[in-house]
């Protein structure tokens, strides 16, 4: 009885450690995936600010390309978010 | 010669962001069958309401992202900078609650939802570079779909 209640109690323990870790890993997958585009974001927005204020008549231009710009550099932590939920919930 | 921008003055001249998030939130609606009915075709009704979902995220997005950014350049530069990196982030924390409030919905599977998110704001963005101008007398769109844009209002 307590041989069979040991092995119970350890096979639920090792499925919760597998769970832990799996949403662990998850999570850090998640947040280091969003950690490179927001540095790109930053820099993006930071270079387009100084080109309008160089230029303001091109302002229109440059939000064009920041706009798409942040976009695409969106779609990377948006592919990272991806894993992360297909990890986590599938 | 224009005006000066500062950090605290606000970025003058027309805001491309709308009339791009619009014309890529018309071109989701062109899209939006074909998604559906893919997704239908594997995964059933689920996998097309799932899909369904994942377009709403993506142009609520755009929308959104676009609304902040013009929003905030019409305070200031700075404001804009900080909008465009704290609304990363907020969308972001948006997104993940949209779906983390559907996660255990009978009708949500979850592949199809995440590619859906992935394509369709990869594919929308690719599609409307064939479209984008970006010179000083169109800084949004070309001509040609900033009248069709026009004569379909």
């Amino acid at each position: 009885m307590s041989i069979l209640a040991q092995a119970t109690e350890v096979a639920v323990d090792k499925a919760t450690a597998q769970a832990i870790a799996g949403a662990t890993n998850a999570g850090m997958a998640y947040g280091l995936a969003a950690i490179g585009p927001g540095i790109g974001i930053g820099y993006l927005v930071g270079q387009s600010v100084q080109a309008m204020a160089r230029q303001p008549e091109a302002a229109g231009m440059v939000r064009t390309t920041m706009f798409l710009g942040i976009a695409f550099t969106e779609a990377l932590a948006l592919i990272g978010f991806v894993v992360f939920i297909l990890l986590k919930f599938v | 010669m224009g005006a000066l921008i500062t950090s605290t003055a606000q970025v003058e001249g027309p805001a491309p962001e709308a009339v791009i998030a619009r014309d890529i939130i018309k071109r989701a609606a062109y899209v939006t069958p074909a998604f559906l009915l893919v997704a239908g075709l594997i995964w059933g009704m689920n996998g097309a309401f799932s899909a369904a979902y994942g377009l709403t995220i993506v142009v609520c997005n755009f929308a959104l992202a676009a609304a902040l950014l013009t929003w905030s350049a019409n305070i200031s530069a700075g404001l804009m900078m900080g909008a465009a990196l704290f609304g990363y982030l907020i969308r972001l924390a948006l997104i993940f609650t949209a779906i983390w409030l559907v996660r255990d919905a009978a009708w949500v599977v979850m592949l199809p939802l995440g590619l859906t998110i992935i394509i369709a704001h990869l594919g929308l963005l690719f599609w409307e570079m064939k479209f984008i101008s970006a010179s000083l007398a169109f800084p949004a769109l070309k001509p040609s779909a900033v009248s069709k844009e026009s004569s379909a209002q």
